[in-house]
């Protein structure tokens, strides 16, 4: 038998398709739709818009009726620095929690593996009380630390099991080499585990981007709301501009796709990683 | 360059102990083997030679100052390791310069060094390749080169030739040979292969559950093994042991007997007396050799292996032990007949019941 014709091949290939039209279908929608008219969104929501139905009216709405510019630095400003933070902090946090034995190791390792199963959420009331107190409501900056604390678990743990898989004996050559820790670690860890990198800031980026939670809680004040707020207001309790909901989504959509493709590209060499030697 | 010294360095890992008691002087410019089974301490007292680990008591000394508080890199020593630990990221210059960019040495110094390393090696074509790009044993000479630069007083080895096929394994062997020639640096190698410690030593360190059994020269440590484990141990195929008895001592000879056959040994005076167990040793290349005082062992033949230059002989022997004879190419011999080995009884190794040797150290084979 042809390998290609094996039925289990079949069935895989059926659940992969499947499931992409699932995860790639809602972003076609609103991309199709971003460029009909109100009346056409609603008779013919899969069909493609056409010379009849075209129309840029809701972003032409987006830029009139609200600061979608300002919204959308506020979203890149909190994402790219939580993702530094995320990455500097956790590698390094990594590295010592799986190089360096010491006391309360493992209490530590316990206690960001424990963060990985509570979700942040739960903590909302407390964050709000701590950020009022700390003066920080309606900055970026109170977000930035919620997304650090909420991306920090997930990052060292991954980070942890790629700096594991790192040959002991490169980091004994290093030392012999009279090379300090803090190089090792910036100049032969870090260079090692850019794949585990890629794979965490793709992991911690999507999920920031999209919050909508936090920045409404934490900073819905004006000039402070991030892109995924900034779509609410077109979204009313009695009428909805969806052109325009749909036409800031589109633009939202579009920097998350450049990142991810920027990542993607050490991502699938993460996953394989160590498949091949 | 510098001498090495241990005075009493243990080493535990919680109640496990690593190494016990290991007393043990390096002059300068020896090439010092430790050699053992695997799990016998040789590779952890490596790394506590060079730094990588702590010892939990003794004191070390690198050319006469103690080091045991100095982190590796101030103990002017380099280590190649078994995986070489090549930085996978960086070219074959770059992973040989690296360790010397943090030690502030001349940009110009280090390219120089750099150079003549490559052309010691014969790696000067390959500079600008990656690791990955390199065969095992270019990798193994890119780690040799990393060493060398960094000039050090004493060059540490961990089984550097047991990722390498045979044929690499024999010509990378001579390599580190002629670099120790060249060089004349402190070099301590360690392997779990004989023939490698043979080969290589002017010192060999053959260590068992975190001791040292013996120290010597490679043909000392062939002709007067102190102990069963280190008779065992030396030589390839392996020393044949045979239980026995001693029947009558006369000053410095014993008569002995073991697989049928008696025979008069010397031995240490004063350490036997009639009716002790003792274990009769018998290297297989001395089981074949015809000639006066020789002693004949009777038994029947259970396989051969021809190799060209020798057949290896099983046989089992009249009172039941296996034993290997190592015996001419050409040997008339099949398996199920009949066979006698003829041992020269100043080739017979005669061993306690605590497996001590029981002979004087200066003899010949």
């Amino acid at each position: 038998m042809r390998p290609l014709a094996r039925p289990g091949r079949i069935a895989v290939h059926i659940a992969l398709i499947l499931y992409t039209i699932l995860a790639v279908g809602p972003i076609a929608l609103i991309l199709i739709n971003a460029f009909k008219t109100r009346r056409a969104i609603f008779s013919d929501p899969l069909g493609f818009p056409d010379a009849r139905t075209f129309t840029t009216i809701g972003f032409d709405q987006v830029f009139a009726k609200s600061d979608f510019g300002l919204y959308f630095v506020n979203s890149l400003t909190v994402t790219v620095i939580s993702l530094g933070l995320i990455i500097l902090i956790g590698a390094m946090a990594a590295w010592a929690l799986t190089e360096y034995r010491f006391r309360g190791n493992t209490i530590i390792a316990l206690y960001m593996a424990i963060g990985i199963m509570v979700p942040i959420r739960l903590g909302s009331v407390s964050i709000l009380r701590m950020m009022v107190d700390l003066n920080l409501v309606n900055t970026l900056t109170a977000l930035i630390l919620v997304y650090v604390a909420q991306g920090l678990p997930l990052a060292i743990l991954i980070l942890g099991e790629f700096i594991q898989q790192i040959p002991k004996d490169l980091r004994d050559a290093a030392r012999c080499d009279g090379v300090s820790e803090y190089r090792i670690f910036g100049s032969i860890i870090l260079p090692l585990i850019t794949p585990a990198i890629a794979t965490v800031a793709v992991f911690t980026m999507v999920p920031i981007w999209n919050d909508l939670w936090f920045p409404l809680i934490l900073a819905p004040g004006d000039g402070k709301q991030t892109v995924t707020l900034g779509v609410q207001q077109f979204i009313g309790q009695y009428v909805t501009d969806w052109n325009a909901v749909l036409a800031s989504l589109t633009l939202a959509i579009a920097p998350i796709l450049v990142l991810y493709l920027f990542f993607s590209r050490y991502l699938v060499r993460g996953l394989t990683a160590g498949a091949v030697k | 360059m510098a001498d090495v010294s241990l005075h009493g360095i243990a080493k535990s890992y919680g109640s496990a102990e690593i190494l016990r008691d290991i007393n043990l002087s390096i002059d300068d410019g020896e090439f010092v083997v430790f050699v053992g089974p695997s799990g016998c301490g040789k590779s952890t007292l490596l790394r506590t030679i060079a730094g990588l680990e702590n010892v939990s008591a003794g004191e070390l000394r690198i050319g006469g100052k103690r080091v045991n508080e100095m982190p590796p890199a101030e103990r002017k020593i380099a280590m190649v390791f078994q995986s070489y630990a090549l930085y996978p990221h960086m070219s074959v210059y770059k992973n040989m310069a690296f360790g010397l960019k943090f030690a502030k040495t001349d940009k110009s110094e280090v390219d120089r060094r750099v150079r003549r390393a490559a052309d010691i090696l014969k790696l000067s074509a390959l500079l600008d390749r990656k690791p990955r790009e390199l065969s095992g044993g270019q990798r193994q000479r890119v780690a040799i080169g990393r060493a060398i630069v960094r000039e050090p007083s004493v060059f540490l080895f961990d089984e550097p030739l047991s990722n390498l096929d045979a044929a690499l394994r024999v010509n990378t062997r001579l390599e580190i040979a002629k670099l120790h020639r060249e060089l004349g640096a402190t070099m301590i190698y360690v392997t779990h292969d004989q023939v490698e410690a043979m080969t290589l030593a002017s010192k060999i360190v053959v260590m068992n559950h975190g001791r040292i059994e013996q120290v010597g020269a490679p043909l000392d440590l062939y002709r007067n093994p102190r102990n069963l484990f280190v008779a065992g141990f030396i030589g390839s195929p392996r020393m044949n042991f045979i239980k026995g008895q001693v029947r009558s001592v006369a000053g410095h000879s014993a008569t002995i007997g073991f697989a049928g056959a008696e025979a008069v040994l010397e031995v240490a005076p004063g350490r036997v007396k009639a009716g002790d167990e003792v274990t009769v040793g018998i290297r297989p290349e001395h089981m074949a050799q015809d000639g006066p005082q020789t002693i004949p062992l009777e038994g029947r033949i259970d396989a051969i292996e021809r190799l060209g230059e020798a057949s290896y002989v099983y046989m089992k022997l009249a009172g039941g032990e296996d034993v290997i004879v190592r015996s001419p190419g050409d040997a008339d011999a099949a398996p199920g007949s009949g066979y006698i080995a003829h041992v020269p009884s100043r080739s017979v190794h005669i061993f306690d019941a605590q497996g001590q040797s029981m002979q004087a150290s200066t003899r010949m084979p």
